[in-house]
């Protein structure tokens, strides 16, 4: 825990949990985190050019192609969330 | 273990291209990343070559790439974003020939990650600002402006952020001088998130979003925004503003924005006008498929602008936007050409269009004209129920065209690019070749090549024929100084010379005043227009007017060896005697008073050229018999006096002093290198201090079998020197750095440079009794590529032990193979369709195959003879099948008669990887191997990815678990399996009985069969999970691999374990081990750690050079081939690391990426030292070499010379 974080934790989680998507928390549910997750690896092939040509090879489509569906497939990776046990 | 990284050929494959002015001349260049590589490229206008300027190392990953200039400038910038989390605005600066960093301001964390820009950049046409984004929700934007003394100035960020919104473009729009605006095509995912139901999910839209940088007040703001097709994918800028001159409009201003099918454009509050994509009429299209946009270009012309848009097949549309002031009448689209899909077009204003595939060779095209008045049909918004957009969530009707050969568009040029390298093998198989070639698999789907390395200069040769006899050396010889080219050859035989005269037709000519029936010696062009030839009798200077002038050799005594250039003749008679004459002012030859005596047989001789101005070149070179070379002054005032003396270790055979530019030793002046051949076949090259004749800084090497002979030759407008032995070999200055590379051409017996009108830079020379005219046509790519042209991507390849064949297995997803074609054409026929067979017989290398639907495969068996060049035989697979795995098996139970082997599957989906059934294929061989007969196909459950034949029989990953298969009469027999793999096994090794597995996920595992048991054992295993592409043994214990990410990782088992596991007859202890981590018993510790950046699809352990020590040359996916090679001693591993350490801090990477972050990307960086950053050191300034090197307690050329002997004596590059 930064030194930021061990003094205002409360105070400033929020804010920085605003600040950089992505991040974890204590309630974080296994949804968010393994859409989190799918998130950051879409965003990784995307922004590493090897991986991205990779697959394209894999799949045989193009590269443009493969990067699209990666940024569509960004929305909702996992699938819509579970229903809340209170509905 | 201390390996030595060095990159051989660097990445070839571009991901972005970018134009602009970038020296400031009004010429335009090319900017391309090769994603971890910067390249300046120039497009010569007049001959539509491109040529390499510079190339740079970014030790980073470059993500994008933008040109753009400030507002009345006249030189482009270049702004990089990485994963360095900063972006870098560079300049090229032309004198120093480097890119320099204006700025670098750091915005985050390092990492391709989410949310920290730099994977999109966008900038303001009028290059006002700039703005660099993320995957997700960061914008940031930056303003670029000049100080008073006109530099570059960048403000800190101005936030655009958007929470939750996933970004798929961004793009300046062009607002003339309003404030400037970008736009960007967003979605937000807050709200689908949120609901369980999935309703908001479907209803989500993509927003295309202006935001407005205010100048005024210094502030970000977003101007609007509006729901867009969902399927957007990209926008392209629409040229706007007013001139300040005319008032005229320059264009509507606006986006385009290209969605699945169709392209919008729009623009605030303005109509939208909607026009489709254009599809091609093929019979066998998918009709649910959509067709994207990949790559755009706007051009602007005088008072015109058009785009050129390439779908994801590679068609090129040509897209107009009629306008009337700023309001848009209507948008146009048709057809164009067809190019290969390109991650990137450029057009050039001098009328090229750059296409940098994104995979295979880059193409530099000419316009021949603009599609303006041609019958394709056009498709214009117009023509649709308020400009297409009257229902804008049902699409427009189909529109279509043929596409057919170029007719906008010819070829102008080439680069050739191994991307992507799929598999390769390293071997020795071509005749009269002493190192071995490196054979690879190339390229993706159509235009997939087999390629043939060889390390070399590729040769093209315009003349070859024969002479009556056999001469023993060539010159060619101008007649006065000041013509452009050579007049004659001269051909000197045993017994007699013969000139010949170069015009129209080459003929021998008598009058030149030449004698005849003698052999020569040395020829020359001396003062303004006399001609001088040296014989072993005598000198005769032939003056224009035909006069001969002749200094007879003293009786009983020839002239053995002379040197000559154009003021100045040195002779060495066999009487070991020098003499010297020198050209006086009137052009007459005079004898220097004294000759003098050297003690022993003069061997070779070598004075440089006169230099610029100046009366005569001061240092004269003799080679002895007596294993020396001796500098000799010619200066005025200590004529012939000895001034150093190196001993060699063999007697010389030919010496060459020449003045090249090497600006590892001195930047901006030609450094005197004397070269000396020994007859050896010894080349050293020593450096001569002009100052006081020392001979410093000896470099060896090395060429052939034969004594060398040196001759100082042109090329590229450069001064080089042409080594002949058993190979020839050239020694020239590419980018101010000296290069040594052999010539892929017979061997020479002599050989000298030739121009004449049609051949300006060629050379000329003498195999046997040929006589060869011949130029080397490109002097930066050092590997000679000869390629075969294959139909599918190739998958895996590999070679029979008792023929040279390679045998490869190639298949495509989302293709029909030949039978599935045929199948549907008599469907559609049966249903009455038209067919066009035009389309259909259109040539897929150019056109690409029709796509098809997921889980389509196309497939084949190809043989290929290497030595040839050509396709043996070709073997498709029926039903769906894809072949992924291939093995050459000596099946014991057959007399170890050999089999290949060929693992395949029925309807393969890629993810998940799935299929209905896979299967082995077993082969006979047929005609020593250049035929296969299908003995019998074996059922397995999942796809069988990786096959190695073990111990007689055939070892088998199938899916998640390994094999034993022995042969039968109507199958393979499975005889053992473990199918303990988590994830896939994807490749295998193997040694004794031990096997080596790579799984997909988990890393490298150590396997063992004991056969008294028939058990497969894992009994070791790796600590850390790793997405395993490629996989070697280095020895019994140690395994180097590679992993998806770019990471290469050598893991090495103990000794003891390993002793133990081997000694362990039954397998009983180790079934019986507890196991560590949830894994096998035993851990393998890994020994080193290196992020090369490029995904490794092959490892070979072998020796790059004749005699020379093996090393581990490895493939990298965009066209990367690099060597890891152990160091030999600790002092060289304290030495280079400490070079390492100072490069870091001398030398930071132009993209701002830190190299040790960078080689230490996912794990650090463990024993080995990145040598692409060490050999830097050459281009490093003066000062800075030779404090690195007074830390390193060594000199500079020290320094170098280890630099160079750590490459050479590894790959011979």
């Amino acid at each position: 825990m930064s030194s930021e974080l061990r003094y205002t934790a409360n105070t400033q989680l929020e804010h920085l949990h605003a600040r950089y998507t992505g991040t974890g928390h204590a309630d974080l549910s296994k949804y968010e985190w393994i859409t989190h997750q799918h998130r950051d690896t879409l965003a990784s092939i995307l922004g590493h050019p090897t991986l991205a040509s990779y697959l394209a090879i894999a799949d045989g489509e193009a590269i443009g192609r493969v990067r699209f569906e990666m940024t569509e497939r960004m929305l909702q990776p996992c699938g819509p969330p579970p229903r809340k046990e209170d509905d | 273990m201390h390996l030595y990284n060095l990159t051989l050929q660097p990445p070839t494959a571009i991901i972005q291209a970018i134009v602009g002015n970038f020296s400031g001349i009004r010429q335009q260049e090319i900017i391309v990343s090769h994603g971890t590589r910067l390249e300046l490229l120039r497009p010569d206008p007049q001959t539509g070559k491109i040529a390499t300027i510079i190339a740079t190392d970014a030790f980073g990953s470059i993500r994008s790439l933008a040109a753009f200039r400030l507002t009345g400038g006249t030189k482009d910038y270049a702004i990089v974003g990485s994963d360095s989390g900063r972006i870098v605005i560079l300049d090229y600066d032309p004198k120093t020939s480097s890119f320099v960093k204006l700025h670098q301001e750091t915005f985050g964390k390092s990492g391709a990650r989410r949310i920290v820009p730099g994977q999109f950049l966008a900038t303001d046409p009028k290059g006002r600002s700039v703005m660099i984004a993320a995957a997700e929700k960061a914008k940031l934007v930056y303003i670029l402006n000049r100080d008073a003394a006109a530099n570059l100035t960048i403000s800190s960020p101005l936030e655009a952020h958007k929470n939750s919104a996933i970004i798929h473009h961004i793009i300046g729009v062009d607002v003339g001088f309003e404030n400037p605006m970008y736009a960007a095509l967003e979605v937000d995912y807050s709200e689908a998130d949120q609901d369980p139901t999935g309703e908001v999910f479907n209803k989500t839209e993509k927003m295309l979003t202006y935001y407005e940088l205010d100048l005024g007040l210094n502030h970000v703001v977003r101007k609007w925004s509006e729901p867009t097709d969902p399927r957007a994918n990209m926008l392209v800028q629409v040229p706007g503003g007013q001139l300040a001159s005319s008032e005229r409009y320059d264009g509507p201003s606006g986006v385009l924005v290209c969605c699945e099918d169709h392209i919008i454009y729009r623009h605030i509050d303005v109509p939208q006008h909607r026009i489709p994509i254009p599809r091609r009429q093929n019979a066998l299209e998918d009709p649910n498929r959509g067709v994207i946009i990949t790559a755009a270009v706007m051009h602007k012309m005088k008072g015109a602008f058009f785009f050129l848009l390439q779908s994801e097949d590679g068609d090129l549309f040509k897209v107009t936007i009629e306008h009337e002031e700023e309001e848009v009448k209507s948008v146009k689209i048709k057809y164009f050409d067809t190019v290969p899909v390109a991650s990137s077009l450029c057009i050039l204003k001098s009328g090229f269009l750059f296409v940098a595939s994104e995979f295979g060779n880059h193409y530099l095209y000419q316009f021949q004209k603009l599609g303006d008045d041609d019958n394709e049909p056009e498709f214009s918004s117009t023509s649709y129920p308020s400009f297409g957009m009257a229902d804008p969530s049902s699409p427009l009707p189909r529109a279509y065209f043929k596409p057919r050969p170029l007719e906008n568009l010819a070829i102008a040029d080439e680069i050739e690019s191994l991307d992507p390298i799929i598999d390769s093998k390293v071997l020795n198989i071509l005749p009269n070749s002493d190192t071995p070639q490196i054979f690879t698999a190339c390229g993706r789907g159509s235009r997939s090549t087999f390629r043939t390395l060889r390390h070399g200069l590729e040769v093209e040769e315009s003349v070859s024929s024969e002479l009556p006899g056999i001469p023993n050396a060539v010159w060619t010889i101008k007649t006065s100084e000041d013509e452009a080219h050579d007049s004659y050859i001269i051909l000197s035989f045993v017994n007699g010379t013969l000139v010949l005269s170069i015009g129209e037709t080459i003929e021998e000519v008598q009058d030149t005043g030449f004698l005849s029936s003698s052999p020569t010696i040395a020829v020359q062009q001396i003062g303004a227009d006399a001609l001088l030839q040296v014989h072993p009798h005598g000198i005769r200077h032939v003056s224009a007017d035909k006069r001969v002038n002749e200094w007879r050799v003293p009786q009983g005594k020839t002239i053995v060896t002379a040197t000559t250039n154009k003021r100045q003749v040195v002779v060495a008679l066999s009487s070991a005697e020098l003499v010297y004459f020198e050209l006086d002012l009137d052009g007459q030859l005079n004898e220097y008073q004294e000759r003098k005596a050297m003690g022993s047989t003069v061997l070779a001789l070598s004075i440089g050229a006169v230099p610029e101005g100046r009366q005569r070149t001061p240092y004269l070179a003799v080679g002895c018999e007596d294993q020396t070379v001796r500098i000799i002054s010619l200066d005025p005032d200590t004529t012939l006096e000895t001034l150093s003396l190196q001993a060699l270790t063999a007697p010389p055979s030919s010496i060459c002093i020449a003045d090249m530019l090497d600006a590892s030793i001195n930047k901006s002046q030609p450094t005197m290198f004397v070269n000396i051949g020994l007859q050896t076949g010894v080349l050293l090259r020593t450096v001569l201090d002009p100052i006081n004749g020392q001979l410093t800084d000896t470099r060896t090497r090395f060429l052939g079998t034969r004594p060398i002979k040196l001759i100082r030759v042109t090329v590229h407008g450069n001064p080089a020197i042409l080594a002949l032995s058993s190979r020839s070999w050239i020694n020239y200055t590419h980018q101010n750095l000296m290069h040594f590379t052999p010539l892929i051409y017979d061997n020479l017996d002599y050989a000298w440079s030739f121009s004449a009108e049609l051949n300006p830079e060629g050379l000329i020379g003498i195999a046997g009794n040929v006589l060869r005219i011949f130029t080397i046509p490109k002097i930066g790519t050092k590997l000679k590529q000869d390629s075969i042209p294959l139909d599918y991507t190739p998958r895996k390849m590999i070679t029979h032990p008792e023929n040279h064949y390679f045998y490869m297995v190639e298949g495509d997803h989302r293709v029909y193979s030949e039978e599935a074609i045929n199948k549907k054409l008599k469907e559609l026929k049966s249903q009455g369709k038209k067919i066009d067979q035009e389309i259909l017989d259109l040539p897929p290398t150019e056109f690409g195959r029709p796509k098809a639907p997921a889980g389509t495969w196309a497939s084949n068996i190809r043989i290929i003879d290497p030595i040839e060049g050509k396709t043996v035989g070709v073997f498709p697979l029926d039903n769906n099948e894809a072949a992924f795995s291939i093995a050459v098996v000596p099946f014991s139970a057959r007399g170890s008669e050999l089999h290949l082997v060929v693992g395949t599957s029925q309807d393969t989906t890629v993810s998940p990887r799935t299929c209905t059934t896979g299967f082995l294929r077993t082969y006979k061989f047929l005609n020593d191997g250049a035929g296969l007969e299908l003995m019998h196909k074996t059922e397995t459950d999942d796809v069988p990815m990786a096959l190695l034949a073990f111990q007689g029989k055939l070892l088998a990953g199938v899916g998640k678990s390994l094999r034993i298969y022995d042969i039968g009469k109507k199958k393979l027999l499975r005889k053992v399996e473990n199918k303990m793999f988590t994830t896939g096994i994807i490749t295998l090794a193997t040694q004794g009985s031990r096997i080596i597995v790579g799984d997909m996920q988990e890393s490298v595992q150590y396997v063992v069969y004991k056969s008294p048991e028939n058990r497969l054992l894992t009994f070791a295993d790796d600590a850390q999970p790793r997405w395993v592409t490629a996989l070697t043994m280095v020895d019994y214990n140690t395994v180097i691999a590679g992993d998806r990410f770019g990471n290469v990782f050598v893991n090495r088992l103990d000794s003891k374990v390993s002793d133990q596991v081997d000694d362990d007859p039954t397998g009983a202890g180790i079934l019986h081990e507890k196991s560590i981590l949830m894994g096998a018993p035993h851990k393998t510790k890994m020994l080193a750690h290196f992020h090369v950046g490029d995904i490794i699809t092959s490892f070979h352990k072998a020796s790059l050079v004749a005699g020379g020590k093996e090393v581990i040359v490895y493939t990298g996916l965009h066209g990367t081939i690099g060597i890891l090679l152990p160091f030999v001693s600790k002092e060289d591993v304290d030495f280079i690391s400490t070079l390492e350490q100072h490069m870091r801090t001398e030398q930071p990477s132009v993209v701002g990426r830190d190299q040790l972050a960078w080689r230490g990307y996912y794990v650090p960086v463990k024993s080995v030292v990145d040598g692409d950053l060490c050999e830097t050191y050459a281009q490093l300034p003066a000062a800075k070499q030779s404090a690195i090197a007074n830390e390193l307690d060594r000199t500079v050329g020290e320094v170098l010379k280890k630099l160079e002997q750590m490459r050479v004596t590894a790959s011979g590059f």
